[in-house]
């Protein structure tokens, strides 16, 4: 229903709107554009052959990526289990109305939002000093396990949430017990709700800098990483090349961010299309 | 859940299934990491930061106007780092509230179905930037650009950090914001439209007082997001803690203090490491009041509509 004259306001509010999205999009677009046109020189194979060096001609990001991808294998192995486990508690067995389940619920909550910086610190207090783990690839795995928890937790009710109360009844009925009603009759549901929203919290985890400063994996490194030995992950790697002085560090930390970018993508789309071809409606 | 009563009561199982017991116990210690966590978190921070302050007056720390923990006389005045963290986050919501809003209103009031699966996916892919890519930008880009346009500012300065950083927080808005704006029922927007209200009346004075408790609960989320943020100020705001309010300068925010002194080699016990703690503290507990500020606001708004 159109008004008799022309709604002049009702424009101009209409593309108001439009650029505030406007805004978001060409900030993307320049940040892609520009990351791109200063990271092209340096995105050659000898990238990802060789390790960093004082020579920006001479230096490549090895080490640092086969770090990011141990964390990332490490992350979904340590985030998975214990994720989905904490979903299937909290939806299927949890008495909402005892207060500690309650205040479980509003725990995950406000540990999705506690800062990243924080959780490196508690990596730094108790994981490399207090287990005496050191400043190696297992500690900056369970620091972001620790961080991308909440996620995974998250992602993981939603899915349990949307299997429809009838699948289990019917379970039920038939005699199943509780477990077997999760184990054969929830889980399988939930499966592609539960794979999309861990790799998605994979592509937080393995794009995290600031936890993995704190517990110094801000240093040199010219080898391949082990599970317990020092490590640079790539997104640290960006950071430090990013801090030096010369024009072409810059230019190798832009190659970084389309390295990692390019890793981060692949994930999406996987997540995406995880969503699209195996999400059903009830 | 409900499925439990619906299980009839009567029909109790001929015998005890104790490996059923076993994965109940199994699932509530995955519950437990969570907790655990937290309390880590918690001890992890008071007890080294109850040590800096047996060292360092509490009224020293939260007054004084030098930060200079390497210096001789060493001066732990936490003010110029909470100055730089204001100044940061100020201009943050400058860009992510309004145009965070803004963008949550057209996603959920005017665009089509169409223009909304093509828009969101794009917003989320934003969302999915790493922080320090975002701090590589704002130093490398958009520092160069806010000079070319005749600013004078720092290389290092708290302008184009606030402002990269709002625009990485508009996704947090626009997503929260549209999901307690898509909650309101139709029958609200419906009987506007009845009665002779335009588009612009029925979003502004009826869908979004509508969801108000959820589009504050975003805001105080950006908020939160924008005080913990690390890698952008690191790069891009520079490490050197001046009290001061003009975003041209370079400054230090808590979080940067944090990053930079926790990735060099300071002494376990020392001084140094602890202000670590003691600043961690300091930003843990801002960001906890205001997480739990929001956490309530959600939750008002899914009991009045879903």
């Amino acid at each position: 229903m159109r008004g008799g004259r022309r709604d002049v306001r009702g424009a101009i509010f209409r593309l108001a709107l439009l650029a505030s999205l406007g805004i978001a999009f060409v900030t993307l677009g320049a940040l892609l554009v520009d990351v791109a046109s200063k990271g092209f020189e340096f995105l050659d194979p000898f990238f990802f052959t060789h390790p960093p060096s004082t020579d920006p001609h001479q230096a490549g990001a090895r080490p640092a990526i086969l770090a990011t991808l141990y964390l990332g294998v490490l992350l979904l192995l340590f985030t998975v289990p214990v994720g989905v486990g904490t979903a299937i508690y909290l939806e299927e067995y949890a008495d909402k109305n005892r207060w500690y389940n309650r205040l479980l619920e509003v725990n995950i909550q406000n540990l999705a939002a506690v800062p990243s910086i924080v959780y490196g610190i508690l990596g730094l207090a108790f994981i490399v000093r207090g287990l005496g783990l050191g400043r190696v690839v297992l500690a900056g795995a369970l620091i972001l396990t620790l961080l991308v928890l909440p996620t995974v937790i998250i992602a993981a009710r939603e899915a349990i949430r949307a299997v429809p109360d009838s699948i289990r009844q019917a379970a039920f009925a038939l005699g199943a017990t509780r477990w077997q009603v999760i184990s054969r009759q929830v889980l399988p549901a939930a499966i592609p709700g539960i794979a999309t929203g861990s790799i998605l919290a994979l592509s937080r985890g393995i794009g995290e800098t600031a936890p993995l400063i704190m517990i110094g994996a801000l240093t040199y490194i010219a080898f391949d990483p082990t599970l317990l030995g020092p490590f640079s992950a790539l997104p640290v790697q960006i950071y430090n090349w990013t801090s030096q002085p010369q024009e072409d560090f810059l230019k190798l930390a832009a190659t970084g961010i389309i390295v990692l970018l390019g890793m981060l993508l692949t994930l999406n789309a996987l997540a995406i299309w995880l969503r699209n071809r195996y999400q059903r409606q009830w | 859940m409900s499925t439990a009563e619906l299980s009839a009561p009567a029909l109790r199982a001929s015998r005890r299934r104790y490996g059923e017991d076993v994965i109940k116990g199994l699932l509530a210690l995955c519950a437990l990491v969570s907790v655990a966590t937290t309390v880590g978190i918690v001890v992890a921070l008071l007890f080294p930061a109850i040590e800096f302050f047996r060292e360092v007056s509490i009224v020293d720390f939260s007054t004084g106007k030098t930060w200079a923990p390497l210096f001789e006389p060493a001066q732990f005045g936490v003010l110029p780092l909470l100055a730089g963290t204001l100044v940061v986050t100020f201009w943050a919501c400058l860009v992510a509230i309004p145009f965070g809003l803004g963008a949550a209103i057209y996603l959920s009031e005017y665009a089509r179905p169409r223009t909304r699966a093509f828009l969101k996916p794009l917003l989320e892919l934003l969302a999915g930037i790493p922080t320090v890519v975002f701090g590589y930008f704002a130093l490398t880009f958009v520092t160069q650009l806010l000079r070319d346009i005749g600013i004078q500012i720092d290389i290092f300065n708290a302008l184009s950090a606030g402002l990269v950083m709002g625009v990485m927080l508009m996704p947090t808005v626009a997503s929260l914001s549209e999901d307690a704006m898509v909650a309101v029922p139709r029958e609200l927007r419906d009987g506007a439209y009845a009665l002779g209200s335009r588009k612009l009346q029925v979003s502004t004075r009826i869908v979004v007082p509508a969801a108000i408790s959820g589009i504050v609960a975003s805001f105080v989320l950006a908020i939160s997001r924008a005080v913990g943020e690390t890698m952008i100020v690191l790069i891009a705001a520079g490490q050197q803690p001046n009290l001061t309010f003009d975003p041209r300068r370079a400054m230090e925010t808590m979080t940067a203090f944090i990053g930079a002194t926790g990735n060099g080699d300071v002494p376990t016990g020392s001084i140094e490491y602890k202000t670590i703690f003691a600043v961690g503290l300091t930003l843990f507990v801002m960001t906890l009041v205001m997480n739990l500020f929001a956490i309530r606001l959600v939750r008002r708004f899914r009991e009045v509509y879903e």
